[in-house]
């Protein structure tokens, strides 16, 4: 029953760095309807490379990017409009934080 | 197991109603939202308050956990009442969170759910859900790749179709290049799909242990880099042990403190390497003996002129 001890070994890709994602990959990855994507990129929660849809190309910061704005979505009753600015400001808070510890870090 | 004050969890009083129920969950599911906060029990308060609302908010199941009486307390030994045998009966289960992830004592009362036919996200292919797991390594991971053995957690259906959980172990190959905050993909290592669909994903997200010598920005690394007065003053070449290898460093003449030095590409590696930077800190050597002591002194006689308040450059 147990696994002794050849563990299974799995290969591992960054998420983040994958690009050239389609609308359908992004769907799959983040396990919703590609409507959904759309409906992010609508809102600029996504702004993926290419004009039409089916031109679209994401990247992992992308498929990252939207896995956060449903789970908000999902666990705190936001609608998109809602979960949108709640990654602005969390992007901000982010971009803060960096600037503090950098401060931080100079004047040691 | 331990008992669960899901009133305490939610910080509502046990007469509480639905709609105070309701407004303290959104409030602290704000606060403690895993992709909100950065506190590192986040994740774990959030499940504990998921748990706790989808007793609460949920009238037959807040009845039975109310059944259990109000004397327990929260961490207490908690045996099930006799004849409940497994659980209550409930009808549809409607928790907008992952059941499965609940605690001993939930399905000690609720009993474990099965099939979650419910589950509005179970897409038309079926596919198997997601896991996200953390994973801790060191920043020399990240430059030179590792393997690490992870545990995880996962339910798996016997064959009399009962869930359990169960622990499996893999070897996972962390890429070179990985920053703090990303997250590795493992294709295929997430919950089995159902018929036909395929497994979902394992996503670890990657964090640095604390380094006791570097700290890390993105792709950059900076060190703090201690010189005498005089290896500031006339300058010097210094060995810096970046994670990599050990280079010499030059010192400029007169480099004051808190000063970068830029080794360009010996950060993070990848197709952008971040950079590496050297701050210079200067450590003065102690005047606790009277040579020292003499010797300062002369350094201030020698400077008289020198003005530490000036603006440096005016």
């Amino acid at each position: 029953m147990t696994n002794g001890r050849m563990l299974p070994h799995v290969s591992a890709t960054i998420l983040e760095e994958q690009v050239g994602l389609s609308l359908s990959e992004v769907s799959r990855a983040c396990a919703v309807h590609a409507e959904m994507i759309v409906e992010l990129v609508n809102e600029g929660v996504l702004a993926p490379d290419g004009r039409e849809p089916h031109r679209w190309r994401f990247t992992g910061v992308h498929v990252r990017r939207a896995t956060v704005a449903l789970r908000l979505q999902r666990d705190l009753g936001l609608n998109l409009a809602g979960a949108a600015l709640a990654l602005e400001l969390l992007d901000e808070v982010e971009a803060l934080r960096a600037q503090l510890r950098a401060m931080g870090a100079s004047r040691e | 197991m331990e008992f669960k004050d899901y009133y305490k969890i939610m910080g509502v009083a046990r007469d509480a109603t639905q709609d105070e129920i309701k407004r303290a969950y959104r409030q602290l599911a704000r606060k403690y939202h895993p992709d909100v906060s950065k506190s590192p029990d986040a994740e774990a308060r959030f499940k504990e308050l998921g748990e706790a609302y989808a007793v609460l908010k949920d009238l037959e199941k807040r009845a039975a956990y109310d059944q259990l009486g109000s004397n327990w307390k929260a961490g207490q030994d908690f045996r099930p009442p006799p004849g409940s045998n497994g659980g209550f009966e409930f009808s549809g289960s409607g928790a907008g969170m992952d059941e499965r992830d609940f605690s001993d004592f939930f399905e000690s009362i609720f009993g474990r759910s099965e099939g979650h036919a419910q589950r509005s996200r179970a897409t038309h292919h079926a596919r198997g859900q997601d896991h996200h797991a953390r994973v801790q390594i060191d920043l020399e991971d990240a430059y030179t790749g590792a393997t690490r053995a992870i545990t995880l957690q996962a339910p798996e259906m016997d064959e009399q179709g009962r869930v359990h959980m169960k622990k499996h172990t893999l070897n996972v190959t962390i890429p070179r290049g990985i920053r703090a905050g990303q997250h590795i993909r493992l294709a295929g290592q997430g919950m089995p799909g159902v018929g036909q669909g395929s497994a979902g994903d394992l996503y670890l997200e990657v964090e640095f242990r604390p380094h006791p010598r570097y700290r890390v920005e993105q792709r950059d690394v900076y060190f703090d880099l201690r010189i005498a007065p005089w290896e500031a003053a006339l300058g010097a070449s210094v060995e810096v042990p970046t994670p990599g290898a050990a280079v010499e460093v030059k010192i400029p003449a007169g480099a004051a403190a808190g000063r970068k030095l830029r080794l360009k590409g010996r950060g993070i590696p990848g197709s952008t390497p971040g950079d590496f930077y050297v701050v210079l800190q200067i450590a003065l050597p102690p005047a606790d003996t009277e040579a020292a002591r003499t010797f300062y002194n002369g350094m201030a006689e020698q400077f008289k002129s020198f003005d530490p308040r000036s603006t440096p450059g005016a």
